[in-house]
Order: C-alpha cells, then structure tokens, then sequence
C-alpha cells in the first residue's frame, strides 16, 4: 500500500473514465435542453417560432419578449407584465422565509437545549407538518384567513408559508443542535447569559450551515408554491407562479410562446439565484448534519 | 459552619435515587477531589454545586448562603468542564470576558483582570486567537482562565484532564496543584482517576453508586480505607484483598491464610482489641497493599512488625522503577511491589517480607472495614 492518497473515489480504469464523463455529459446536456429551448425561443420574435422552427436559434435576436413579459404582457385583466406579481412574491417569500426560520432555528435551540417533559413527542407532532398535503388544510386554513381578516393578502400567504415552514426549519435545525454540545449552553449559564442571549451569542453564531440549508429549501418551496398562491391571494397578492399560469393559459388572444419563454425564466430566476449563491453551503450544510448527528 | 456545605442532599429522576443523602463540609481554601466510578453520581453532585441539576432534598449554601433554588450564574462559582466548552465564535479574550461582561463589568476593569490572568496562565498570546486554533493543553489553560477572572468563591472541575494525553495531563495536574497553593482558593474537583485524586486533593471523597463511601484525607483514604470498595478502587495496582481466618497465636491475632501449594500459613496482625477478637476464628479479608510486600532489603526499616512469607511466584512484570511479583495467596493472585532489582523469579519460592502495620481487615459480609 505504498501509493496511499487521499483520494477516496474508487479507482477506475481510463476507458471506464471515458464512458462514466460521456454518459454524464450526455445526462446533462439532456436536462438543460428544455431550459436551452426556452432561452432561445424568448431571444426570438413570434413569427420565427410560429414559422414552425422551435429547435433554430434565433435569425433576428431580439429582447421585446423578455420586455413584454416583465411589464406588458396581458395577466388577468389589466397589462401589466409579470412586474406587480413579481413584486408579490417577493413581499412574500422574504419575511415568510426569515420567520419561519428564527422559529425553526429557536424551536431547534429549545428542543435541544431545554429539554422539557415530552419534547420529543411535541417534535414528533411537529415533523407531521412535513408531511401533511397541502390540499388537506385548503378549506381549515381558508376559514382561518377569513376570520382573521388576512383573506387575499401578501400577510395571509405570509402565514400559510410560516405555518408550513416550521416544520421543516425545526427539523433542520434541532438535528444539527443536537450535535453542538450542551456544555457550552451550561458554561453560558454560569457566565450569566440567559435563554435569548444565549441564543444570539452563542448558538446563532456557529448556525451559519444550516441556516442556509433551511434558507435555501424554504425559499425555493415557498416560491415555487402554486396552490396556496392561487388559493389564498385573492386579485392582489397572486404570486408570480400564479400569474405565470395565467399568462401562459390564457383563453384570448394570440399566444406569444416567445413571452411564455421569457416569464417561465423570469419566474424561476430567483431561485436560480439562491442556488447559484448559496448552494456549496446547502451541500456542506447537509454533510454537516449527517456526520456529526 | 463550613464554607461550602452540602447538607443531607438527595437526588432523584422520578422515582429512582441516585444520590442518597449526601453529607460533605468543605472549608475555605480546601481541594475536595469528588472520586468514584462512572455513574457513582459525582458528576450529578457537582452539577447540582453549580446549579445545572435541580436539588430533590437537603440544602447546599456556599459562603453561608442556601443556594438550592439561586440560579447558577448568581451562586458566584465558576465551572471548568470536561471539554472545556470553549465558545467557538469567540476569541480566547472575549471568552474569558463574556462571564464579566454578562454580569455588567465595566470595560476597562474587564481588560485589567483579563491581562492579570493571562499573565499568570502564560496565554497572552493567545488572546486574539479562536479556541479552535489552539491545542489541547491551550484550550484547558484558557477554560481554567475563563474560570478564574470570574474571582469565585468556590471553583468547580469537572474531570477537566480527561480529554488530554497522558503526558500533558501529568503537567497539568501539577500546574493545577501549584495555582491552588498560589491562590488559596476552595475546589471541588471531579475526577474517576484515584492517582488525580490522591495527588491533588486536600480530602477526598470516594463515592459508589450514590453513596460517599469515604471521606477524609489522602492519606486516610489511603491507608484506612473504610469499606472493601474504596480499599480495591484507590491505589494502583489496587490492594489484595485476600480471604483469610482470624486466629490467635501465642496469644496474638494472626491471619491465617494457604500458599500456592495450599499449605496454611499465618500473619500476626500489628493490631489487636476488642471489634478484632469479636471476628475470632472467623473468616476475614486481609488488605494488604502491594507496596507492603516486599523482598527482605525493600522492606520498610521503621515498620514494627515485618512478616516473612515463603510463597511460590507466579509471575514478575519488571515495569522499570519497580518490579510486580505476583503470587498465589488464598487462591487469588496478590501482587507484590518491589524495587527493580528484586531478585524474584517466576516458579522458584521466593521470601516475602510483609509489613503488616499497613494491613487492614474487612468482614467478608459487609464488607466494612473491622475496627480495632
């Protein structure tokens, strides 16, 4: 065993190399040609995609499509492009992702670290939330919306997503508190620092892993959710996924796919984004968790 | 009253009792070493010195004031833990100072003492470094210095070498004995090592399965232990216990007991008086520790009364310093401690000197101690 490296993937031979990149290379190319197609088909005007040439590239690229989706295109009634929608969902996925968060993160800290008669049992209840559907709560939550007066606002989207979220965000969180030790919440208590000090000083500064691990799985469910949106936003909080099905399956008119393109891409750039950001962290944050717990 | 006292204090989770009726005065400035196997309840006591655990029944004060329902942070203890529960996001300094910056200490009085205790642990340079850039033994300095800015009344350890190398924890151990000459200040010491223990401590108190088996000084631990368990669990190696018949010889008591060839063999007692005779012709346990046996040049030249033993060796085990002879007593193994140069060997009958002045009797029943 003298050539011992560091190197933990199993040893293959070149011709098995070769075979392993094209089979994933072919795989790849295979799951980016939709987004391929979309992005080509949005730099092109209508009359080159009605003319029968989806899989061409574009002979007179132009960005009118991507213009008319953000602020022209006709959504629902009044054309206002996907802008006012856009703007919802950012007014809501925002505070919905950072409450539920603190929650889950504050739910971890107590489950963990103050430990109380039956918190097990109370975080198995709270696990169930994971896997409710979400069709089940439609008309309880409905009714709740209603009698609160939140009915059809960003603030009522707001509290479904937090009330989802939870689950999820204490999830996360208790497991990787539970490998943090308790002698330092101990040692804390004897410098004098109490339940939220210890929280803000001591815990919250060494979360930095699973805090974007739950960042980034609320975020993208959050923004990527459809039935609450259609469900509880009434005609002034609908979420961009909604106005996105509205633009895409409206009745009248011409369908201008080339704007279709350019609003599908438009709504699922932001989560793009998180990933794009924050992503090595998710994978670390993940890996983190499942050795130490 | 004593300085920290710990009066008739119980511990229960539910329905089970794991400490029972806890009785331990400390006085100003005293090293108490709490000892014991895993899951005695020593732990459990210190955490219920600090604070962490709830009290069931008894009082503890500290400084003639009950504590049992005072919240830990206002006890005025410090606490060194097992793993040092350095705070991570923190830098060396900052760690040290968080205790005085909760309890609202003014800045520059923080700086002050910081610099004094980093001064005398020799960690200056290590103040701006985070707890995860340093080594072992710089991490147990550091939590050993967040302790002691704090100036308590009463510090508390909790097998704070425990997590060190072998080496390093020797070091240690005396640096630890060296600040308590130097500062005076009252310990309690938690630890499942009996040589930490003896070494450290000012008195020890040997705990069992929630109960204090013993508690007195080293050396009364040492050479009167009350009970079989703290006789076999302190000392290395511990002391042979060996079963033996209490009988009188020319009118003095004798321990009679068989050699590895089965042939008896008695041991006059240096002790003698009445709980003694009481166990007259009687079976008994001779403790003997292994450095009261030894070749005829070892032998203690003070000892009253040295007893020749003939016996066949088992085993010897040269360990540098000394030499280990094993023989067969009573049918178990009893282990000798001699000098290195001792010239025992394996199967050959060697001649044994005893000092009995060091031997103890316990009932084979209760396993107390018999008393004079």
């Amino acid at each position: 065993m003298s050539a011992a490296t560091q190197d933990t993937a199993v040893r293959t031979g070149r011709i098995t190399r070769t075979f392993i990149y094209v089979v994933l290379i072919f795989f790849a190319l295979f799951y980016l040609l939709p987004f391929f197609i979309m992005m080509i088909n949005s730099l092109k005007p209508l009359s080159e995609i009605t003319a029968g040439n989806m899989m061409a590239l574009p002979k007179e690229p132009t960005l009118a499509p991507w213009g008319a989706a953000w602020s022209t295109a006709q959504i629902g009634v009044e054309a206002t492009g996907l802008k006012p929608y856009f703007l919802n969902s950012i007014l809501m996925v925002v505070p919905a992702v950072a409450i539920s968060t603190v929650l889950g993160a504050l739910n971890g800290y107590i489950l963990t670290k103050w430990r109380f008669r039956g918190d097990t049992v109370l975080f198995g209840l709270m696990l169930f939330s994971c896997f409710i559907p979400f069709q089940i709560v439609l008309i309880p939550m409905a009714r709740i919306l209603g009698m609160l007066g939140l009915a059809g606002s960003v603030q009522g989207l707001i509290l479904v997503h937090v009330v989802y979220g939870i689950g999820f965000a204490t999830l996360y969180f208790r497991n990787y508190y539970a490998a943090f030790p308790t002698e330092l919440v101990k040692s804390a208590m004897i410098d004098g620092a109490g339940f939220f000090r210890i929280f803000w000083r001591i815990m919250l500064p060494v979360s930095g892993p699973i805090a974007v691990v739950c960042i980034i799985w609320q975020f993208t469910n959050i923004w990527n959710d459809f039935l609450f949106g259609v469900s509880f936003g009434g005609l002034n909080a609908q979420p961009v996924t909604v106005a996105l099905n509205n633009l895409v399956q409206s009745s009248t008119g011409v369908k201008e796919y080339n704007v279709h393109f350019a609003a599908a891409i438009l709504a699922a750039l932001p989560t793009l984004l998180v990933y794009i950001v924050a992503g090595r962290y998710f994978v670390r944050g993940l890996m983190a968790g499942s050795v130490k717990g | 009253m004593s300085f920290l006292n710990i009066d008739n204090v119980t511990k229960s989770y539910g329905n089970v009792e794991v400490l029972h009726r806890v009785d331990i005065d400390v006085q100003e400035g005293e090293f108490l070493v709490l000892v014991g196997p895993s899951g005695c309840g020593k732990s459990t006591l210190l955490n219920m010195i600090a604070g962490l655990e709830n009290i069931t029944g008894g009082t503890i004060s500290i400084n003639n004031r009950v504590v049992n329902d005072v919240h830990p942070s206002k006890r005025n203890i410090a606490m060194v833990f097992q793993s040092y529960a350095l705070y991570p996001n923190m830098t060396v300094g900052q760690n040290m100072t968080f205790g005085m910056e909760m309890h609202g200490i003014p800045k520059p009085e923080r700086e002050r003492k910081l610099a004094d205790v980093a001064k005398l642990l020799q960690i200056t340079p290590l103040l701006d470094r985070k707890p995860g850039q340093l080594s072992g033994g710089q991490r147990q300095r550091v939590a050993m210095g967040r302790a002691l800015v704090r100036d308590p009344d009463v510090f508390l350890f909790d097998e704070p070498l425990s997590n060190l190398d072998a080496k390093l924890r020797v070091d240690m151990r005396t640096e630890i004995k060296k600040l308590h000459q130097k500062l005076g200040t009252t310990i309690v010491y938690v630890t499942h090592d009996q040589i930490e223990a003896l070494t450290l401590s000012t008195r020890i108190a040997v705990m069992n399965k929630g109960y204090v088996q013993q508690l007195g000084t080293p050396k009364e631990i040492y050479d009167d232990p009350a009970n079989m368990f703290v006789a076999s669990f302190m000392g290395s190696p511990s002391m042979n216990l060996l079963p033996a018949r209490l009988v009188e010889d020319n009118g003095q008591l004798a321990a009679e007991l068989t050699d590895a060839g089965g042939t008896g063999l008695r041991l006059r007692l240096s002790q003698d008086g009445q709980g003694l005779r009481s166990h007259l012709g009687k079976d008994v346990i001779l403790g003997v520790r292994p450095e009261a046996i030894t070749d005829a040049e070892g032998a203690d030249k003070r000892a009253q009364n040295l007893q020749i033993l003939r016996n066949e060796v088992s085993v010897t085990e040269p360990a540098g310093s000394d030499t280990f002879v094993t023989m067969s007593l009573s049918g178990k193994d009893c282990v000798a401690r001699m000098r290195a140069d001792a010239e025992a060997r394996p199967h050959e009958v060697f001649e044994f000197t005893v000092n009995m002045d060091k031997a103890v009797l316990f009932d084979p029943q209760t396993e107390e101690r018999i008393d004079r």
